[in-house]
């Protein structure tokens, strides 16, 4: 019974989010697209809150290994997109 | 104290607020004067959530994970630094892949791992491992496509439509198996799982494989989509919010963008999907009937219509990526401006090889946000436009869009260049876009082709103007 308050729950704020997502990014402005993008894509590296736990937590040889791989690309991603969404912005400038 | 930063109530409360920060980090993405701000704050929310997963008791060993962010820190560091502002769209495609494979990987180790997954936790896994898988082998192939390892032409197989759904199928039945494990395979769940995930992989392969190049912006958008939802799966298999919160968000702004780029195309996203444009060479029986001739003109001629005219409208496509051109583009566009002309450039959302390509490219180069324009303002005022010249594009300027019915693009929102009083058209040669159907537009009475590689071209008119 738990685990389906829980389940509930969890799915509550899926929608919820996926609701303010569509309103957040409603009215972005073209020249924004590929910043928009990739800085997006670096959010999707939240993954790597997941990765940490498996790779460091409690678990078995494996799944530690599979943990760490996770990890890694998680933070290729995380890192990778804040810099490069960045380096673009740095660009946009108005004269 | 230690015990307090180390509780889940602290640790819950810094999600929420890590949360919130990507939440205000997105909002202020969203105009060019608070974009960047708004991407550190994001940052700094990405931080938070990282060092307080780092900070519980849950994690007992640093070597592995310390190691393995070590490793991707110095890859994330070098790639965004030495990338060129020309090889973006390849990066970005191979960022979402990043983000998809994390995601597999979570949802891989928490099924490995021994301690008893719960229904919900499985039923997410084998989502995770679906979305991630394409997400990961999808972007592998438009990275491949956008770094021109392999073609970027649409390649159908045989039955392609008939293999997918059939891939599909066999991939749902193996997600099915994990969860309610009838036993009817005869085989361990482990093993269900590693073929699942091999399955996916060829999906991936098989939904992007028949997209051609021009129809790149909308895969990477819908890519992007797909590896925020991955994320937010694996956050019902850790049970943990912050990944559904930030996940969701990601495949909300994916969706639109991907929503977008298919508008701005006239197409809907199965067409795009499935569709294969551009395999099929166009026929539409009408193509004969086009008439005129082509008008070649020279870089010296060119230059002494631009030097009279008042208005000059820049419109850029892919070839001005290909040909490095952003820089020359605005060193001809400051001199027209010094000449006392009013210079635009106008930019179709799907110019290029991924949304907002081109403003990237005009923003390296020190062109000014505000005087990048789109379809929709420029059309209007076409009229009264002087010269427009068109740098690489090519099917986003097609006039058969708006008056040839039975063209592919019609219905397609262009940028109607053929009604300024001249259109200079700089292109390589006569080959068609890579929608692969004609342009009538290089036939019209006041086009002129200035034949050549567009940078220099365009140099060439730069030192014109500076004689």
């Amino acid at each position: 019974m738990e685990s389906q308050a829980l389940l509930v729950l969890l799915l509550f704020v899926l929608v919820l989010s996926i609701f303010l997502g569509f309103e957040l990014i409603n009215k972005v402005p073209s020249t924004l697209h590929t910043p928009l993008m990739s800085g997006a894509n670096a959010i999707s590296g939240i993954t790597i809150v997941g990765a940490l736990l498996a790779s460091g937590g409690e678990g078995t040889f494996s799944s530690i290994l599979v943990g760490t791989f996770a990890v890694f690309f998680a933070s290729i991603n995380v890192v990778g997109g804040y810099l490069v969404t960045n380096r673009m912005l740095k660009m946009f400038k108005k004269k | 104290m230690i015990a307090f930063f180390q509780s889940s109530i602290f640790v819950n409360l810094a999600y929420i607020f890590a949360s919130i920060l990507f939440i205000f980090g997105l909002k202020m993405l969203s105009s060019p004067e608070t974009a960047q701000r708004g991407n550190l704050v994001s940052a700094s929310g990405m931080l938070i959530a990282i060092l307080v997963t780092l900070a519980q008791n849950e994690i007992i060993a640093f070597e592995y994970l310390l190691f393995a962010l070590i490793g991707g820190l110095i890859v994330g560091v070098s790639a965004a630094s030495l990338v060129k502002m020309t090889s973006m769209p390849e990066l970005v495609a191979l960022f979402n892949g990043f983000g998809g494979i994390a995601s597999l990987l979570v949802g891989v180790a928490e099924f490995i791992n021994p301690s008893s997954s719960t229904l919900i936790q499985i039923i997410a896994i084998s989502f995770t491992v679906l979305i991630g898988g394409i997400t990961f082998s999808g972007s592998l192939v438009a990275f491949g496509k956008l770094s021109e390892i392999i073609s970027g032409k649409p390649l159908i197989l045989f039955g392609q439509r008939f293999v997918l759904s059939a891939l599909l199928l066999i991939a749902l039945l193996l997600a099915l198996e994990l969860i309610i494990s009838t036993g009817l395979l005869n085989i361990s769940s482990q093993t269900i799982l590693f073929i699942l995930i091999g399955v996916t992989l060829v999906l991936g392969v098989l939904l992007t494989a028949p997209i051609g190049g021009a129809d790149m912006p909308v895969v990477i958008a819908l890519l992007n989509s797909y590896s925020g939802l991955a994320a937010s799966s694996a956050g019902f298999v850790i049970n943990n919010n912050v990944l559904i919160v930030a996940g969701a968000l990601v495949g909300a702004s994916g969706l639109i963008l991907t929503n977008i780029m298919c508008k701005a195309m006239n197409r809907s996203l199965s067409n795009v999907l499935f569709g294969g444009f551009g395999a099929a060479t166009s026929t539409s029986g009408e193509s004969g009937q086009i008439q005129g001739e082509v008008k070649p003109i020279t870089a010296e001629d060119a230059y002494l219509i631009l030097e009279a005219a008042n208005s000059v409208l820049v419109v850029p496509g892919y070839g001005m990526a290909v040909s490095q051109a952003q820089h020359v583009v605005r060193e001809l566009g400051e001199l027209l401006e010094d000449n006392g002309c009013e210079v635009k450039y106008a930019i179709h959302p799907v110019a290029g090889r991924m949304p907002g390509h081109m403003n990237v490219l005009l923003a390296e180069a020190n062109v000014s946000y505000d005087v990048l324009a789109e379809p929709d303002d420029v059309n209007p005022l076409m009229d009264t436009v002087d010269v427009c010249i068109v740098i690489g594009a090519n099917d986003v300027v097609n006039p058969d869009a708006r008056e040839n019915e039975g063209s592919p693009i019609y219905g397609m929102p262009v940028i109607e260049v053929d009604r300024a009083k001249t259109v200079f058209i700089l292109k390589r040669s006569m080959a068609a876009g890579f929608a692969g159907i004609d342009n009538p537009l290089f036939l019209k009475e006041n086009s002129r082709m200035l034949f050549g590689d567009a940078k220099e071209s365009i140099s060439t008119l730069v030192s014109e103007f500076k004689t």
